[in-house]
């Protein structure tokens, strides 16, 4: 595939591996922060191509495992409804919430739906308007837009049968969060390349400044990943901390400003609490008042919701960065991606899901 | 989540916030809405993200990206000698 294939190009892998090597003279960390990117550094095997001196963490770009439990719950709750069409990424569906989750809801006959994309729910609703249709709307900036789009259009059309159950968060204030604690141990940030298509990157530049680490926006393919940890590493060796752009080809300073546009037309910025994080204010996006009548936590009221974290797991660290998922007691053995404990271990973003598939599963071996 | 593919355009319909196209992935045709690349024209490489292209793929860079990934690969000692 054009725009693909150029970048997996097994000899200039190695020739950049080895200029990775031959410039870290000290140890860095660095944290990608989306988990697209965790789940292609492990396919690839990335890490273990990589020197001894470069650490790479794993950040909280993942939205489906951030999205807050009681949230979820909310989801199942409304997705049970009997007069509900709830359509969802496919990621969503297998997100333990306390007791239940959506796959189960549909199991037990409710009307749960797998889309491809936001438009696929507005679809479902023109065609069917004596159903309620909700639509899951979880996603980082990168998926904004097309959410913003879908509340847009429906307004236009006066479709009243269309809803959104909102879950969007945002990278940098989480960034600030993670870089803001005392014992953060990250030495330099590779951006969400796919995020910046749509934000641009001013916003990061104001983050390497204050916490004077080099952050550098990175695709997704080995050799876009690479060429990232190379700018970051030859930035730590020089002692300097700026914005570099390795994904030039699909990112621009400013972003996408019809996008943006679109974004703010929909959505206002409000608090968000992050599961495994916690609370982080001004870090999602709420609907704007003007498309409230688009909002299903306010079309339905299910009441107050209880929540129970599951005790084993330990989501949050790993979502921190704190912990690699191989060192959880629970991993590979009481927490698997057919019996989850959390959400890292079902999403296509979540690292204990990427440790899992890619071989990273301590196993033990029968003598 | 934020996978994003890259295809190439082959049929635009509509404008505005109507935008749409098909788009090619690799002989696998899908619809994608192109109201956020208004400069994107028929046979111009995009990045779609659940249904929605967010940024058109700019030749010029790629090419320069390749250029500076070629260099690093021919300063290596480890092909040196080699074509």
């Amino acid at each position: 595939m054009r725009h693909v294939d150029e970048y997996r190009d097994a000899q200039r892998v190695a020739a950049v591996v080895r200029r990775i090597r031959e410039t870290a003279r000290r140890r860095w960390a660095l944290m990608e922060v989306c988990g697209g990117q965790t789940h292609s550094i492990l396919k690839f095997g990335m890490d273990e191509l990589l020197p001894e001196t470069v650490e790479l963490i794993h950040g909280p770009g993942c939205p489906v495992c951030v999205t807050p439990l009681e949230l979820i719950d909310r989801a199942i709750a409304i997705a049970s409804r009997p007069e509900v069409t709830f359509c969802s990424f496919g990621d969503m569906l297998r997100v333990p919430g306390s007791d239940d989750d959506l796959l189960k809801v549909k199991a037990r006959g409710g009307d749960v739906r797998i889309v491809y994309s936001p438009l696929d729910a507005l679809r479902i609703a023109r065609q069917q308007p004596d159903r309620k249709v909700v639509f899951f709307a979880v996603g980082f900036e990168t998926t904004a837009p097309a959410n913003a789009m879908a509340v847009h259009r429906a307004k236009a059309e006066g479709l009243s049968n269309f809803s959104v159950l909102v879950a969007h968060v945002l990278v940098p204030p989480a960034l600030e969060a993670l870089l803001g604690c005392e014992d953060a141990r990250i030495d330099g940030l590779l951006a969400p390349g796919h995020v910046c298509t749509v934000t641009g990157y001013r916003d990061y530049e104001a983050l390497a400044a204050r916490h004077r680490i080099p952050i550098v926006v990175t695709g997704f393919e080995p050799l876009d990943l690479l060429s990232g940890i190379l700018a970051a590493v030859t930035q730590l060796e020089r002692g300097e901390a700026r914005v570099e752009n390795e994904y030039a080809r699909a990112v621009t300073r400013d972003g996408n400003p019809g996008a943006r546009a679109m974004v703010e037309d929909v959505f206002v910025v409000s608090d968000r609490t992050w599961r495994g994080l916690g609370p982080i204010p001004r870090s999602g996006y709420a609907l704007a008042p003007r498309y409230a009548g688009f909002d299903a936590e306010q079309v339905f009221d299910v009441g107050a919701i209880a929540v129970r974290e599951p005790e084993e797991c330990r989501a949050g660290l790993v979502l921190q960065g704190r912990l690699r998922p191989t060192d959880c007691p629970a991993f590979g053995t009481r927490c698997t991606p057919e019996h989850p404990l959390g959400a890292t271990m079902v999403s296509t973003e979540g690292a204990c899901a990427a440790y899992f598939h890619y071989r990273r599963a301590p196993r033990a071996v029968a003598s | 989540m934020c996978l994003a593919v890259p295809g190439k355009v082959v049929e635009i319909t509509g404008d505005g916030e109507l935008r749409m196209g098909r788009v090619d992935f690799s002989g696998v045709t899908r619809q994608a809405c192109l109201a956020y690349v208004p400069e994107v024209r028929v046979g111009d490489y995009v990045l779609v993200h659940v249904g929605f292209a967010l940024s058109r793929i700019d030749e010029q860079t790629a090419m320069e990206t390749l250029a500076a990934l070629a260099e690093i690969d021919a300063l290596d000692p480890a092909t040196e000698g080699e074509s």
